[in-house]
């Protein structure tokens, strides 16, 4: 009962969330919904028992991809008005559409049949172990691959987004790796402590 | 209870939203980026779901996946659109196609 109750609460403020990240005039606003819908949707998935991925909708989403929105939305000084010249006019269309694909969805989803592998409808065997636990064991074994090309792309990710953005500034004195590496001991600077009245030998 | 097609039907809602949104907003590259963010998500609980409702795993890792992929996206995105603004002063989408410097 009570996690019907929390089913329905996670879906209805989500959904809404959905709702309002389209509708908001202000981006930031979007934002903010966002990362409730987010919270809400990670809600979703503890209900079915994904701990681990709740977690990490939590931590990848709202902790990392959210602020960087923020982040982009804040820093850039855009007229926001003037980009939602064309709202009212694709309003209509875009409603027509989205019943359209829901109702295919919907269709779809009701003529489902299960293939002969997946008629069981059981619920699933109560878990002996941990989620976090199950999913690591399958992750570094079965996935391992699949899992370093994910890092892969990650770092591709990083690396390309660092690449972009990078500007090299004419105001600064930036290092000079190749002149640091060529230096030698003689072209250096030593302290001496001569004596009083010897003078310094060059 | 709360079914498989409770959690396929709030997907599909979410999913639908998100195109919607990129319908609604065809100027705004921010929250066209935003309502992809929503689609991904509604394909995660649709993943997480059915992974759930038959007791395998691999949905859970493929919704891992899936999300490696959208933070990597969005950060690409999101750059793209930060090189766009520098040159342009607008990010209006509608004249992206003019590729030239």
């Amino acid at each position: 009962m009570i996690a019907l109750i929390a089913f329905y609460l996670f879906a209805t403020v989500m959904l809404a969330s959905a709702v309002a990240v389209i509708f908001a005039r202000n981006p930031v606003h979007s934002v903010l919904w966002l990362i409730l819908a987010f919270f809400n949707a990670a809600g979703l998935m503890l209900l079915v028992g994904a701990e681990f991925i709740a977690m990490l909708l939590v931590i990848v989403y709202v902790g990392a991809v959210a602020v960087l929105f923020l982040f982009v939305v804040m820093m850039l000084d855009i007229d926001f008005a003037q980009l939602r010249s064309g709202f009212t006019k694709n309003l209509p269309f875009g409603i027509i559409i989205a019943f359209v694909l829901l109702a295919e969805i919907i269709l779809a989803v009701s003529a489902w049949k299960a293939g002969p592998v997946l008629t069981t409808g059981a619920p699933a065997p109560e878990a002996v172990e941990p989620n976090i636990v199950a999913l690591g064991q399958v992750l570094y074994s079965r996935f391992l691959f699949p899992f370093e090309i994910a890092g892969l792309i990650l770092l591709v990710a990083m690396i390309g987004a660092i690449v972009l953005t990078h500007r090299s500034r004419g105001d600064v004195r930036g290092q000079k790796i190749s002149k640091q590496v060529d230096r030698r001991p003689e072209e250096a600077i030593k302290l001496e402590n001569p004596e009083v009245g010897g003078g310094m030998k060059l | 209870m709360i079914g498989l097609g409770h959690f396929l039907t709030v997907a599909a809602i979410l999913f639908v939203l998100g195109v919607l949104g990129i319908f609604l907003n065809r100027r705004n590259v921010i929250l066209i980026l935003m309502a992809i963010e929503l689609i991904l998500l509604a394909v995660n609980i649709n993943l997480v779901a059915f992974s759930a409702y038959l007791g395998d795993l691999v949905g859970q890792v493929m919704a891992m996946f899936v999300l490696t992929v959208a933070a990597a996206e969005a950060a690409i995105g999101l750059a793209i659109l930060v090189i766009f603004f520098r040159r342009r002063g607008s990010i209006a989408v509608d004249d992206v196609n003019r590729m030239h410097g």
